[in-house]
């Protein structure tokens, strides 16, 4: 990194810190929503941006977050920092088990991605038949007014607002760590050219493993905080392969295996996210701000394919110059 | 009681045969069209959808029975196809497939959006005068226009592999998907056989969608969910085989109906799915497909 870009940083992280005394409601809530992306961005692209394995089912591991850190609450008062870790580690299993078939049975591509929708599908339709979990009806949560109940992560959208900010900051640490350990540079290696990584001796399988379930746990985290966070879970659109496509777009389309490109990503998207809504409310029709949408990521796709970090950030000369 | 169960068995199959020949000729496109260029078609359901539309407005305002607008559909998914390719696909050739997955994720958002903009979230059906009719056969009832259905899927797809074996065009196409440099040396114009092959998956599409519609009543949601459908049938039956697509397509076929009468409706896709991890880790090249397809 630059001078320049530790600078800018700094400067975000105080305003990032300062966000809740200088926005109104509406912007606060966008805002909780970049860090949303960004967060689940940096989870997913651990798994396809450093080990280079394709998942379309990452809703799967925030949607079993949820529903089991929910479901221990409202059904036994188990409060979320304790149900977190049966969270984490149903989303762990759920991610060795794809990741082991997947990776056993060398599926590659195309044919791995299938089989994580399919995961995702199949416990969708579990889910929506599971009485314990409310089936299709959902299931939600006590909303309580007027409390800030962090041990039960009851309260207002200031609290969730630090959390999502603190697991976004945690996670692009733990990612640059990651980055650079052993792992990562396995995962590196993998990602460009898993044949020959094997060849020189690197443990493929067990890093393939250690990719899908760290990026599973982490996704966990985030689907416990949604659902406190909404209050509601439905099959329909917890495990929906909508969502697993959401979790995708922040890195593809900031920059697939950058430490900044989910961010970027997160911020791009959910802007235009919010101009689009504004804009075609004006017009009262269902789906042109779904249009515009598709228009904009069919443009960012073909004429920023490695996305739009590494382009800014050249341009901003955030990066590190040659000496 | 164990007969009439059955009988209800051997009429759920005799239906999901039927269906699953049109589910056949959904997939044949999304199989075609990776078996040659390697590009999953992640738009495919809403092709669909916008193939069901349109034979609906034109029962609807033009009171053409869907069976007759059959070619019509067919011919201009091709033209669509065709000129997709060209403009937008063919630059995404050899990139990565996470791109390639974002352009037509791309594509599906703007078109499922457009079919809610143009049509509505209602869904439409179509009511045929041969509605109720049916065909009996000893003791199973068929329905008129789920046979006439299954027959004209079964035509088309009969036309295509005598499109695949028989034809100049056909035959290069095939060249130019088994060695893709050896289609270039002797001066095959691949990129057009690709733009052409696009038209072609196109055209069983939409075409499927015209039979689609006489089955099964249409709303844009339905996109993503048929998306799943064809991905779920060619893999089964073998991504890039075309008899593994129509194979696939009878058995999710049956499946579905014979798990919608043993389990609750709810969960008869569950049962596709199932079968679709099952064949994935035993047999990941699908049931008809080559190894070195993978």
């Amino acid at each position: 990194m630059s001078r320049r870009a530790i600078v800018t940083l700094a400067v975000l992280a105080v305003l990032l810190l300062a966000a809740p005394k200088l926005l109104g409601g509406y912007a606060l809530s966008v805002l909780i929503l970049v860090l949303y992306f960004a967060y689940v961005g940096q989870a997913w692209n651990i798994m396809m941006g450093f080990a280079g394995q394709l998942s379309l089912g990452h809703a799967l591991y925030a949607g079993l977050g949820g529903y089991i850190a929910a479901g221990l609450y409202t059904h036994y008062g188990i409060g979320p920092w304790a149900g977190v870790f049966a969270a984490v580690a149903a989303a762990v299993a759920a991610g060795s088990i794809v990741g082991y078939l997947g990776f056993r049975f060398s599926l590659a591509g195309v044919y791995f991605a299938l089989l994580t929708i399919a995961f995702a599908e199949f416990t969708r339709i579990g889910f929506d038949n599971w009485p314990w979990a409310g089936g299709s009806g959902g299931m939600f949560l006590k909303v309580e007014r007027n409390v800030s109940d962090l041990a039960n992560l009851r309260g207002g959208s200031e609290m969730f607002y630090y959390l999502i900010l603190a697991m976004a900051a945690g996670i692009l640490v733990l990612c640059r760590w990651l980055l650079e350990s052993r792992l990562g540079r396995y995962w590196l290696a993998i990602r460009e050219d898993a044949e020959a990584a094997q060849a020189v001796g690197v443990p493929v399988f067990r890093c393939k493993m250690a990719a899908v379930t760290i990026s599973a746990a982490l996704t966990a985290l985030a689907g416990v905080w949604n659902a406190f966070y909404y209050n509601n879970l439905f099959p329909e659109t917890a495990f929906a392969m909508g969502r697993s496509i959401e979790i995708t777009l922040s890195p593809i389309i900031g920059g697939l295996g950058t430490l900044f490109g989910p961010i970027v990503g997160a911020v791009v998207l959910t802007g235009l996210g919010e101009i689009f809504t504004s804009a075609s409310d004006q017009f009262h029709l269902p789906g042109l701000k779904q249009i515009f949408y598709g228009l904009a990521l069919m443009l960012i796709v073909m004429y920023r394919p490695a996305g739009i970090w590494p382009w800014l950030a050249r341009h901003l000369g955030f990066e590190e110059r040659p000496k | 009681m164990t007969q009439d169960f059955l009988l209800s068995l051997a009429q759920a199959i005799a239906k999901g045969l039927l269906t699953g020949m049109v589910y056949g000729l959904m997939a044949l496109g999304l199989s075609v069209i990776f078996g040659v260029m390697r590009v999953v078609n992640f738009a495919h359901g809403e092709m669909m959808v916008v193939g069901m539309y349109i034979a609906w407005a034109a029962f609807e305002y033009g009171g053409v029975n869907p069976l007759y607008s059959l070619p019509v559909v067919a011919l201009l998914f091709f033209a669509i196809g065709y000129v997709l390719q060209r403009g937008l696909i063919q630059p995404f050739i050899n990139r990565p497939e996470h791109q390639q997955f974002l352009l037509l994720l791309a594509i599906a958002t703007i078109v499922v959006n457009l079919c809610l903009v143009f049509a509505g979230p209602d869904s439409r059906s179509i009511q045929l005068e041969s509605q109720f009719d049916s065909y009996e056969l000893g003791p199973l009832v068929f329905d008129a226009v789920r046979v006439h259905a299954a027959a004209a899927a079964v035509v088309i797809a009969s036309l295509l592999f005598l499109f695949f074996t028989r034809t100049r065009i056909g035959k290069a196409i095939r060249a130019a998907a088994d060695n893709h440099m050896g289609a270039l040396v002797v001066g095959l114009d691949v990129r057009k056989l690709y733009a052409i092959t696009f038209g072609v998956g196109a055209a069983c599409v939409g075409a499927a969608g015209a039979l689609m519609i006489t089955i099964i009543p249409v709303t844009p949601f339905l996109a993503a969910e048929y998306t799943l459908l064809a991905f779920v049938i060619v893999i089964v039956g073998g991504l890039g085989s075309m008899t593994g697509a129509l194979l696939g397509g009878l058995l999710i076929g049956v499946s579905e109906a014979v798990a919608g009468l043993l389990l609750e409706p709810s969960l008869k896709s569950m049962f596709s799915f199932g079968l679709l991890i099952v064949v994935l880790l035993l047999r990941p090249q699908g049931l008809l497909g080559r190894k070195d397809s993978r």
